[in-house]
């Protein structure tokens, strides 16, 4: 089943496209994952699913009921953990998730139950009854997590669940997304611009780029798209040499950056040797090379021409993001 | 059976947007001080300040004058920050939280605002005790329930404006701006400080007869001290209740449409 359907969703800001005639679809009980640098269209997606913002066009259902038209019935199935904190500083952990029970109708028992569920499940019963003011950020991430399953949703979304936490934190915090997807059967959507997050998560990714999916598949086979290894070398002549290295049917996704090359290969390892020949015999100088496991940064790269990391693009999508945020929400950065 | 857990559901978002305020209000110890406070120095130090001065047609003393009008003060700057406060949920994220619950718009406006106008009637309450320790003279026990009707339509009808400000507003530097460009001139025009009589300029008294506070102010200082009040208590609040009920309206709609 169907837990969330889109059809050609669409939102745009002032003749800006911020989505793009997406269409997907989550099945039950997975966990699935849009994996895009930032201003891709990932929170706007999310805001458009749970009803924040309205879609220019298209449409799109969750549990089978329409985000347009049957709002109250889609905030009954779903739980959001939003990408800035929305937590009340001034109540204490469990005065926030008791606030948020009551605002889902939860009976008495219900909350008091509940309450103690999610709290262990995020191990925060010790700091139950401190004020949300002094947690700190991993704390925060984890109480707006059990918050989000308090009222046991069909869904739960969360937009980048582990931005701005250390390594240790985030480790963390993708344990209690397993745990829970496992345990209460949660199916999960989240958005991340990190590979190793989609990599180490999700069933399924969606890579979104300038409001566009441009692929959906599993993580494995994403990856088997690009080669089983993928080799990276610094060379004299890239042009010449990556013209040539295109002919030999074994190479796939051959990309050429300014100085270095990267494809994929089965059994890696093997073929350098034969790659140095075929440098040697177009007279071309290897200056160094690199073999590795594919990563979904690859995937990403053979899909957008362009890496993730880079700082330029980075800087700018993110300045772009933060204009489109002060026009939905008014708001001053 | 399908309509009352529907509203009681909406009862009880009410009632936790109430309680949230409460607690907020209860923990943030500077605000509660600084709230209660203002509003004395002005009752004490103005009051005591020009208890001697007389203005034309005054009767009793210029403190039993102000008290009044401190009371709809301290109402008005707790209820207007009250509305605002939207800005802060906000900027700090948790406004997202309470906009994905399955609850209708309408009930997080009325617990916002029940919340806001039980803070303000609060306080409000706290100026008119001490105003009637001072020997504020009143006109009978059963004129104070007149009082306390017109203290709660003012308090709405600023949580209202509160609102309408907030959804207009794009950040805290601009609210700051606007309200003491709008707030001093409404206080200073409501005769809350001096009396709005014959022998003030014209302009001025059409003014402050344009300004909704007046009646506000007129109002309480009509049903509760039974002098100085240019109106009947009773139409002061015939117009009040017009106003509170347009500017709420207009108020909630604004929150709906600023969010969607």
């Amino acid at each position: 089943m169907d837990i969330i359907a889109t059809d050609a969703l669409t939102k745009t800001f002032d003749g800006f496209t911020a989505v793009d005639h997406i269409s997907f679809s989550v099945q039950k009980g997975e966990i699935f994952g849009f994996l895009g640098p930032n201003g891709a269209g990932k929170t706007t997606t999310i805001k458009m699913l749970t009803t924040l913002l309205t879609p220019t066009s298209g449409s799109a259902t969750i549990a089978a009921y329409n985000i347009k038209t049957q709002r109250a019935n889609v905030r009954e199935n779903i739980g959001v953990v939003f990408q800035e904190p929305a937590l009340e500083t001034e109540l204490t952990g469990r005065e926030n998730l008791d606030f948020h029970a009551r605002m889902y109708g939860l009976s008495k028992d219900q909350r008091l139950q509940r309450i103690e569920q999610v709290l262990t499940l995020v191990d925060l019963m010790d700091k139950k009854d401190v004020c949300v003011k002094f947690y700190s950020g991993g704390m925060k991430r984890r109480l707006e997590i059990a918050r989000g399953l308090m009222h046991s949703p069909t869904v739960l979304f969360l937009d980048e669940p582990t931005l701005g936490l250390d390594a240790q934190t985030r480790r963390a915090i993708w344990e209690y997304i397993k745990h829970l997807n496992r345990e209460e059967h949660t199916t999960i959507f989240l958005t991340t611009h990190y590979m190793d997050e989609a990599d180490y998560l999700c069933d399924r990714i969606g890579i979104i780029d300038h409001g566009k999916i441009l692929v959906i598949d599993t993580v494995d086979t994403l990856k088997k798209t690009v080669g089983n290894d993928v080799i990276t070398l610094t060379c004299s002549d890239v042009q010449r040499f990556q013209q040539r290295l295109a002919a030999e049917p074994w190479i796939t996704n051959v990309k050429q950056h300014t100085s270095s090359l990267t494809f994929g290969v089965e059994s890696g390892e093997e073929k350098i040797p034969v790659i140095f020949d075929i440098a040697r015999a177009t007279n071309v100088t290897i200056s160094s090379v690199n073999v590795r496991r594919p990563t979904l940064d690859d995937v990403f790269l053979s899909y957008t021409g362009r890496s993730m990391r880079e700082p330029d693009a980075e800087k700018t999508t993110s300045a772009a993001k933060k204009t489109r945020r002060l026009f939905r929400w008014g708001k001053k950065q | 059976m399908g309509e009352e857990t529907v509203s009681h559901k909406e009862l009880q978002a009410i009632y936790v947007m109430w309680l949230r305020q409460m607690k907020r209000f209860v923990r943030a110890k500077s605000r509660v001080v600084s709230t209660i406070v203002e509003p004395l120095f002005f009752l004490f130090i103005l009051g005591f300040g020009f208890n001697i001065a007389t203005f034309p047609g005054m009767e009793g003393s210029y403190l039993y004058f102000l008290s009044p009008g401190i009371i709809a003060m301290a109402i008005l700057f707790s209820s207007m920050f009250t509305g605002v406060s939207v800005l802060w949920d906000r900027q700090f994220g948790f406004l997202q939280e309470v906009l994905v619950a399955p609850i209708s718009r309408l009930s997080i406006v009325i617990g916002r605002t029940l919340g806001g106008a039980t803070v303000a009637l609060f306080q409000g309450s706290l100026i008119l005790v001490i105003a009637l320790a001072l020997g504020l003279p009143i006109v009978n026990v059963g004129n104070i329930i007149l009082t306390v009707v017109i203290m709660v339509e003012l308090s709405f009808t600023a949580v209202g404006f509160g609102l309408i400000i907030a959804s207009k507003m794009q950040d805290f530097e601009g609210f700051m701006s606007i309200m003491n460009l709008i707030l001093m001139p409404l206080l200073f025009l409501s005769s809350a400080f001096f009396p709005i009589s014959e022998s003030l300029p014209v302009w001025l008294r059409t003014l402050s007869f344009a300004n909704p506070l007046f009646y506000m102010i007129d109002g309480i200082r009509g049903s509760l001290t039974g002098m100085n009040n240019v109106l009947d208590p009773l139409v002061d609040l015939a117009i009040i209740t017009f106003l509170c009920v347009t500017v709420m309206g207009l108020g909630s709609y604004l929150f709906n449409k600023s969010e969607a």
